[in-house]
């Protein structure tokens, strides 16, 4: 299996990659408005504002929409997988892949709650996951 | 945009459509625009315009010997051309230039002097969407419609007489690739690609092009074809990102084109005729028609389903076979043009008698992008 395609920061988007290697999710937020935004970058989209601050968010979601894809990219095995994205509890919304459950409908519904897990792919990338939440 | 100030007076596709793996991408851009010159009765050096996606208008400009004094490079996706023609009608307008040549070609099957597909790892899509084993259309542009599916109760079912209905149409045209009737069954039972999608809600791989040439509605008089006029154009962008779409029921970049076009064109959804919503895959006519006001929110598939769309219907809707049956290289909006600008010429192959009007709408990348053409033959 060829490795796993992953990301490749960017100056504005290195304080994610650091967190998630870290066990955190980091948002960000603009400091006037309040409102959280996603993916990283220096400045608050609409307000157009600098005066943002990087916050660790509680890694809780729900699941909003998501394909299970059933002719997998060579360096994700050969199981069909669930590629998903998920409302995060403090507004935005992310692509991610769902652990620790079946990859079928009956499995994924939508709207379920889910929980943030980290997993360490390289020296330098760890990619947030989401599973079924306990409790 | 002035109404009616800009007209088509050249429209071509490529000399073969399907599978031509002896000919290149510039070789498809360049076959496309020969025939739509033809068709025009123009030679290149008439030419003082260019616009073209996939290759760079450089390219294309000096492979056929133009010299121009208007270039537009706009990339978008599949909707590049209606965007194309928007800005050929501003242009054309504010004296740039006379005559614009758009094209497209698209080794999609054959991949003859094509280029990959794929995202640097270190743009917005490699770093936030590719970890997570997206591949191509299939697994982005499908991302949305479970959450549209669940929020309007649209079933598999739905979906799948989408692809049914346009089938029919296609029937009609002898150059669509495929043209046997096809039942809600044997969508269901097709290879699952990404659930819910199955292979026959997703658009054909192919390879072609097209060609538009442009004018001013005072020149268009004296071209050898009946000229097809731009009514009003819309265009907008939402995101590189499927994950980041405001809303998955709806496609923020159609509403505010379609609107822009409707708005400019200075008509009603009642006046409409004939319409086209590129289909890359089986949701997006769904979309459209909700987006562009036909239908209200969670409507569409009764609309459909109550063969509005279908022959026969109040409104024809992808009278060629569109995405689903007819061809589909990659950025098929084109395809769309080319046909809406056969039904307002009245000379297609499934013609919708009597039409007037025919609004066109495209979709690039995975709802990244939006054009909207509405055309009318009456001066």
């Amino acid at each position: 299996m060829p490795p796993r395609i992953l990301p490749e920061p960017t100056p504005e988007t290195q304080h994610f990659w650091d967190g998630t290697r870290n066990g955190e999710l980091l948002l960000q937020r603009c400091k006037e408005t309040g409102e959280a935004y996603f993916p990283p970058r220096p400045f608050a989209p609409k307000t157009g504002s600098r005066n943002v601050e990087v916050f660790k968010a509680s890694g809780r979601a729900t699941l909003y929409s998501y394909v299970i894809n059933h002719r997998p990219r060579p360096d994700m095995g050969t199981e069909p997988y669930a590629i998903a994205v998920v409302q995060l509890e403090e507004g935005p919304r992310m692509m991610t892949n769902i652990v620790g459950c079946p990859q079928t409908p009956e499995a994924l519904v939508l709207d379920m709650p889910l929980e943030v897990v980290f997993e360490k792919m390289s020296d330098t990338i760890t990619l947030p996951f989401f599973q079924p939440a306990k409790g | 945009m002035m109404q009616k100030s800009v007209a088509v007076v050249g429209a071509a596709e490529t000399t073969k459509m399907g599978k031509i793996p002896d000919v290149s991408v510039i070789g498809l851009h360049a076959d496309a625009a020969l025939n739509a010159m033809a068709d025009a009765g123009l030679k290149p050096t008439d030419i003082d315009g260019v616009a073209c996606a996939g290759i760079s208008p450089v390219e294309l400009a000096q492979y056929l010997g133009i010299t121009p004094t208007y270039a537009d490079g706009t990339s978008v996706g599949g909707c590049s051309f209606m965007l194309h023609v928007r800005h050929a009608a501003a242009a054309i307008n504010a004296g740039l230039c006379t005559t614009v040549l758009i094209t497209h070609g698209e080794s999609g099957r054959s991949r003859v002097g094509a280029g990959g597909f794929g995202r640097a790892p270190s743009s917005l899509m490699g770093q936030f969407e590719m970890p997570y084993g997206v591949t191509a259309p299939p697994t982005m542009f499908t991302i949305p419609v479970l959450r549209y599916m669940k929020t309007y109760g649209v079933t598999e079912e739905d979906l799948a007489n989408v692809a049914v209905i346009q089938r029919e149409w296609a029937a009609k045209n002898p150059r669509a690739s495929y043209r046997d009737p096809i039942t809600i069954d044997d969508v269901l039972n097709s290879d699952m690609i990404a659930w819910p999608f199955r292979k026959l809600m997703c658009c054909l791989v192919t390879d072609g092009g097209g060609a538009l040439i442009l004018t001013s509605a005072e020149r268009a008089k004296d071209f050898p074809q009946k000229p097809v006029y731009v009514l009003g154009t819309g265009e907008s962008v939402e995101t590189p990102l499927v994950s980041q779409m405001e809303d998955f029921t709806t496609s923020k970049a159609f509403r505010v084109s379609g609107k822009k076009a409707f708005d400019e064109a200075g008509i009603s959804h009642a006046d409409v005729d004939h319409l086209m919503i590129y289909d890359a895959f089986a949701h997006l006519p769904l979309y459209g028609l909700e987006d562009l006001g036909f239908c209200k929110p969670g409507e569409a598939k009764d609309f459909i389903n109550g063969r509005n769309t279908a022959i026969g219907g109040k409104l024809p809707l992808n009278t060629n076979g569109g995405g689903l049956s007819y061809m589909h290289s990659g950025m098929y909006g084109m395809y769309a043009l080319q046909e809406s600008v056969r039904q307002m010429r009245g000379i297609a192959p499934a013609q919708v008698d009597g039409a007037k009007i025919s609004v066109c709408h495209g979709v690039g990348g995975m709802f990244a992008a939006s054009g909207t053409v509405i055309f009318t033959n009456e001066a």
